[in-house]
């Protein structure tokens, strides 16, 4: 049998991974990407508690559900704003994207 | 080793493997390929957690919505970030560190946790978690004011999204 | 899990791979004689008789010619590309039951690769894969034509893929079940298609663009984009696109079959098993005769007309055909069924007609 120490190990090192992506990437794009990486390490971790807590409530797969739809949501407006920004400022490196105005 | 744990280290070795080359992949459109494939390694994931529904909808709402978002939204602005040059910023090796702080960090703490080697219990049989898992979605003693809330807020940012991207003509 | 099973599922898929590739050789035969009779031509009849031997002379000729690769185009994902496209269509087909169970050499054999409690689910994930072929092989030509091509065909394909999915919603509902099997039999007296007329016709627009034929070949507008997203493929590479925008015809019109036409049911497969598969297949030519109809009678509908048609009218249209279905099965009152959803078809036509009437006006 596979101990849930696996799969909180793998889930962990993939939120490091999408944290760092986020945090060291220059592309907007690139640092959404990072934090879809560490969005699905939070559902690996929670369908993994339901698995291996207690079978009878169904709460881990309805959070995962949930997290499901808050990550298409952000995808949706996130990248949204980013072709808007392309087209003000023609650029989408995050460092240069700097005004709190324009 | 039995064949479950051998596929289990395949898929999560695959699924580290892509994520790292998201990370540093200096060609976009290839980054978010790798997107995918770690994607694809979390769905089986879910397949090996016994939440097959899951799987699917992962495959389908990530794969096949989420990631081909990605890519239109990276070939739509590609002009500007040619695929060369530095693609991390200058504080890299900061990031790197948190985020090897972080993994060690988690470890630490759930290796103190006593539940950090626990072993699944088997499945009851005939208990249907699909119609479990639908039934909890509306009934008002369970989850149905977060299912409406999420569902609120996916319209919000459908709307969001159209009004933010839409150019005047 | 014992060895005969596994030699079974093996046997199983060996069949249903061989059946979708050689009805995709005879399909393109099929379709050139059909639209030649169409257009009142003859069609190709010298390989062989009733030119039965065209689909080998056209593949012999496909892999001898010469495989171009462009200089700057993305080796791996260039070469990726057909397969990707291909194998999600060969996929596709394992969920659909072709009949009862038999037995077959004292065994008990159903008659379907895997059947799947998440059938319909299995179909919508794969299907939403398939768009990842257009996209990278767009993409990886390193041609604008071909970018532009998969660019617009994701975009179509993505839009219609939501009527679609919510086209499955009313079959689902009536049969109380995701299991395909359990869809088929709750068709018993009544098929879907008269419990839901409009829903089936949803389901059928939306097919045709999820396989990109015409009328909604965008793709291959070929008097804009040259040929699309397969601009730069030429030889096998070529031939395993061709082979997945078929071999998907045959299983999206199978699904159609199983989801809305009855499937395997028919007078007697009560007392013969063996004629459900027959049934099925009439059934599917009869589809696929549908589509080359439609694809002789209708022009190419323009690219914004496309995207406005899959979100502004089907999609509704598909939402409010879901919610009469839930209705009139709260109320238990299949008959409300029909009645509701046909005035809300009809309604929306006559609102299409207004709002295209008003714009030839406005022009006038």
């Amino acid at each position: 049998m596979i101990p849930l120490s696996w799969y909180l190990i793998l889930s962990a090192a993939l939120f490091s991974l999408g944290l760092f992506g986020v945090l060291a990437r220059k592309n907007a794009v690139a640092i959404l990407l990072g934090i879809e990486l560490m969005l699905n390490a939070v559902n690996v971790n929670l369908v993994a508690f339901w698995r291996y807590g207690n079978l009878t409530s169904i709460a881990g797969q309805v959070f995962a559900i949930i997290v499901f739809a808050v990550s298409a949501a952000e995808v949706a407006v996130g990248l949204a704003l980013v072709i808007s920004v392309y087209r003000r400022r023609k650029t989408i490196v995050a460092d240069e994207i700097d005004m709190l105005k324009w | 080793m039995t064949p479950l744990q051998l596929v289990f280290l395949l898929t999560a070795a695959l699924t580290l493997v892509a994520a790292f080359r998201v990370v540093t992949t200096r060609n976009l459109v290839h980054a978010a390929l790798w997107l995918v494939v770690t994607l694809f390694g979390v769905a089986v994931l879910f397949v090996l957690l016994n939440a097959p529904f899951l799987a699917v909808v992962q495959v389908v709402v990530y794969i096949g919505a989420i990631a081909v978002l990605f890519i239109f939204a990276i070939m739509l602005t590609r002009r500007e970030m040619r695929d060369q040059g530095a693609q991390l910023n200058k504080g890299w090796w900061a990031a790197a560190l948190v985020s090897l702080l972080t993994f060690g960090g988690l470890f630490w703490l759930t290796r103190s946790w006593d539940g950090f080697t626990r072993t699944a219990a088997p499945l009851p049989t005939g208990q249907d978690t699909l119609s479990a898992l639908g039934k909890a979605l509306v009934s008002p003693d369970a989850f149905v004011l977060p299912f409406e809330i999420a569902s609120v807020l996916l319209l919000a940012a459908l709307v969001g999204a159209v009004y933010v991207a839409y150019r005047e003509k | 899990m014992d060895s005969a099973l596994i030699l079974e599922w093996v046997i199983k898929s060996a069949i249903l791979i061989f059946v979708l590739l050689t009805g995709f050789a005879y399909l393109t035969l099929f379709e050139r004689r059909a639209l030649a009779r169409i257009q009142v031509r003859i069609g190709p009849n010298r390989a062989g008789p009733f030119g039965l031997l065209q689909p080998v002379a056209d593949g012999l000729k496909l892999i001898f010619k010469e495989e171009l690769t462009p200089a700057e185009a993305d080796k791996v994902l260039f070469t990726l590309a057909p397969v990707v496209t291909v194998v999600p269509a060969l996929i596709l087909a394992a969920v659909i039951p072709w009949g009862r169970d038999v037995t077959l050499f004292g065994r008990q054999v159903s008659l379907s690769v895997a059947d799947l409690n998440v059938g319909v689910l299995y179909i919508m994930a794969v299907s939403s894969i398939a768009v990842y072929g257009i996209v990278l092989a767009g993409w990886s030509s390193n041609n604008k034509y071909a970018l532009l091509g998969g660019l617009r065909s994701s975009a179509q394909m993505i839009s219609y893929e939501l009527a679609l999915g919510l086209a499955f919603v009313p079959a689902i509902l009536l049969a109380d079940s995701m299991r395909m099997v359990d869809i088929v039999e709750a068709q018993h007296p009544w098929w879907f298609v008269v419990i839901q007329p409009v829903g089936t016709a949803i389901f059928l627009i939306a097919t045709l663009a999820e396989v990109n034929r015409a009328p909604f070949d965008m793709p291959e507008a070929e008097q804009e984009l040259t040929a699309g997203y397969h601009t730069e493929y030429s030889g096998m590479k070529f031939a395993l696109f061709f082979m997945a925008e078929y071999a998907k015809m045959i299983v999206i019109s199978s699904i159609a079959a199983t989801l809305f036409f009855g499937g395997y049911l028919g007078p007697g497969v009560d007392r013969y098993p063996w004629l459900g598969p027959l049934y099925l297949f009439i059934k599917i030519v009869i589809l696929l005769f549908g589509m080359i109809w439609l694809r002789a009678t209708f022009p190419r509908i323009r690219y914004d007309r496309l995207m406005a048609f899959g979100w502004k009218v089907l999609l509704p249209l598909a939402l409010a055909v879901t919610f009469i279905t839930a209705l009139g099965i709260v109320l238990e009152m299949l008959w409300l069924i029909p009645v509701l959803s046909l005035a809300a078809g009809l309604f929306t036509v006559a609102m299409v007609h207004r709002a295209l009437r008003r714009k030839a006006y406005a022009r006038a």
